[in-house]
């Protein structure tokens, strides 16, 4: 049996009495109090999760912008100092390795976040195609990182406004820590990385200061109702940024690994696409379960806020547009689902 | 608002962890505290039509949370008489009252006699203790 990884935070997490659960090779709370309680607080106020197990790389040296631009789907050269960029990793045949954050920290340094479940695959893609001048360098165990979400997180967090996908040096009740004006739940929110060391004491004065708890149930519904992809399940090697909707994180006018298949599918146009549903009937749809004529449910839920069965999947393309009826075999069960523009759940205040 | 942990002594268990209150020749059936507890917030409860008949230690419904779906065993058998329509349309019933408003099914006994080879609470705890 694999040993499970446990965050700086794993103490706080029995104390609490959450449910934890092995993920990505990780043992992870699933929940504290309750999933859709944990939603709502995210919906309504702020909500914070352990985000530990995921994976820090640091890429450095004159040519790590060179490095990253020949590796990664999205322009850095959109990007200054300060500023972040959510971006894919691809392979030849422009399937999807991992998607991910780069956060310029200056011109020879950059910070990616990365899943959990790709660490070791990404650092070993990266590693093997450093150039000389570029050095990748896997810190993920150096670091805490906590996800602080919800409408009144800023100001919980006594930290000015500031616009998303940015970043910069902070700090909550005298930690420092590296404030990161991103998330993965639609609203408004930071990810704040701080040592490893001071994961104790940020987590502690995060939820002092009203955060509520939340664990990886809410992160997936949360996720989910605003449609964004979950690596291992919507997107995967086998499946690509054109199919999967994400054309947008493809700067398909540089050189990239796998730029020319995409460029490819993106003038054939997919056979296949992403599509967001909404059940409707009373049905919960999951990952695995079939779509008739062709498709299949890649993430699927209970939406929290809805109150209904909702999903990803995907579908042949003529069933793609928003409206399609779709029919999903629910265990046996042929259930009505509804094709509907994404995002599922539209949060009320757009994040800034 | 979830329930407390409990097993009523007037109950007889299933080992699937299915509760049956018999009342001469009828049951009410549902799940127990532990059933609930290990799905957590229930979100949907997959029920039988009235009408239907049952059998013991069979597949009769499914219940689901945000994060797992389980599949419900009937702890006796006969025709259903009816479908708690509370649960149906609330499944969280099921959490905050498992034996009470939460109940999910009343069944005619096709057998008086069939609960008889149920667990009893005792039974039941000890079972639960031995996971």
């Amino acid at each position: 049996m694999q040993t499970l990884s446990r965050t700086p935070l794993h103490e706080r997490h029995v104390a609490a009495g959450a449910r934890l659960v092995p993920f990505a090779g990780w043992e992870m709370p699933v929940q504290y109090e309750g999933v859709i309680a944990e939603h709502r607080a995210v919906r309504t106020d702020c909500g914070v999760f352990d985000v530990s197990h995921m994976g820090e790389i640091h890429a450095e040296g004159p040519k790590a912008r060179e490095l990253l631009q020949a590796l990664l789907s999205n322009d850095l050269d959109r990007l200054d100092d300060g500023d972040a960029q959510y971006t894919l990793l691809t392979d030849e045949s422009g399937g999807i390795i991992d998607d991910l954050i780069a956060y310029r920290i200056d011109p020879h340094q950059y910070l990616l976040v990365v899943n959990a479940g790709n660490r070791q695959e990404v650092w070993d893609w990266m590693k093997e195609r450093e150039i000389r001048g570029s050095e990748v360098r896997d810190a993920s165990d150096e670091y805490g990182l906590l996800a602080v979400q919800g409408p009144r997180s800023i100001e919980r967090l006594g930290l000015p406004e500031g616009k998303q996908f940015t970043h910069a040096m902070g700090e909550i009740d005298g930690i420092e820590v590296m404030v990161n004006r991103t998330g993965y739940t639609g609203e408004q929110g930071c990810e704040l990385m701080c040592p490893a060391e001071d994961a104790v004491a940020l987590w502690d004065a995060v939820v002092a200061r009203g955060a509520v708890p939340c664990g990886l149930g809410a992160r997936d519904t949360l996720r989910l109702e605003v449609c964004y992809p979950l690596h291992g399940n919507d997107i995967t090697r086998e499946t690509d940024a054109i199919s999967a909707g994400l054309a947008w994180t493809c700067a398909l006018d540089k050189d990239f690994t796998g730029a020319p298949a995409l460029r490819r599918l993106k003038e054939d146009g997919p056979a296949r696409k992403l599509v967001a549903f909404v059940m409707e009937e009373k049905a919960i749809p999951r990952a695995g379960m079939t779509i008739e004529s062709g498709g299949e449910v890649t993430s699927g839920t209970h939406s929290p806020m809805l109150d209904k069965g909702i999903g990803l999947g995907y579908v042949p393309a003529d069933r793609s547009m928003p409206g399609s009826a779709l029919v999903i075999d629910v265990r046996g069960k042929k259930r009505r689902a509804t094709v509907v523009p994404k995002p599922i759940y539209k949060p009320e205040e757009e994040p800034t | 608002m979830a329930a407390a942990e409990s097993y009523p002594d007037e109950l007889k268990y299933h080992p699937e962890h299915d509760w049956a209150r018999i009342e001469g020749d009828e049951a009410t059936v549902g799940i127990t505290w532990f059933a609930q507890d290990a799905l957590g917030e229930l979100v949907h409860f997959e029920a039988p039509e009235p009408g239907v008949t049952v059998t013991k230690d069979s597949v009769y419904g499914e219940v689901e949370s945000v994060k797992a779906v389980s599949d419900v065993v009937a702890p006796v058998s006969g025709e259903i008489l009816e479908v708690n329509q509370a649960v149906v349309d609330a499944p969280e019933t099921v959490n905050a009252d498992p034996y009470g408003e939460g109940w999910l099914l009343r069944i005619r006994l096709s057998d008086p006699a069939e609960p008889d080879a149920l667990l009893d609470v005792e039974a039941y705890k000890q079972l639960l203790q031995d996971l």
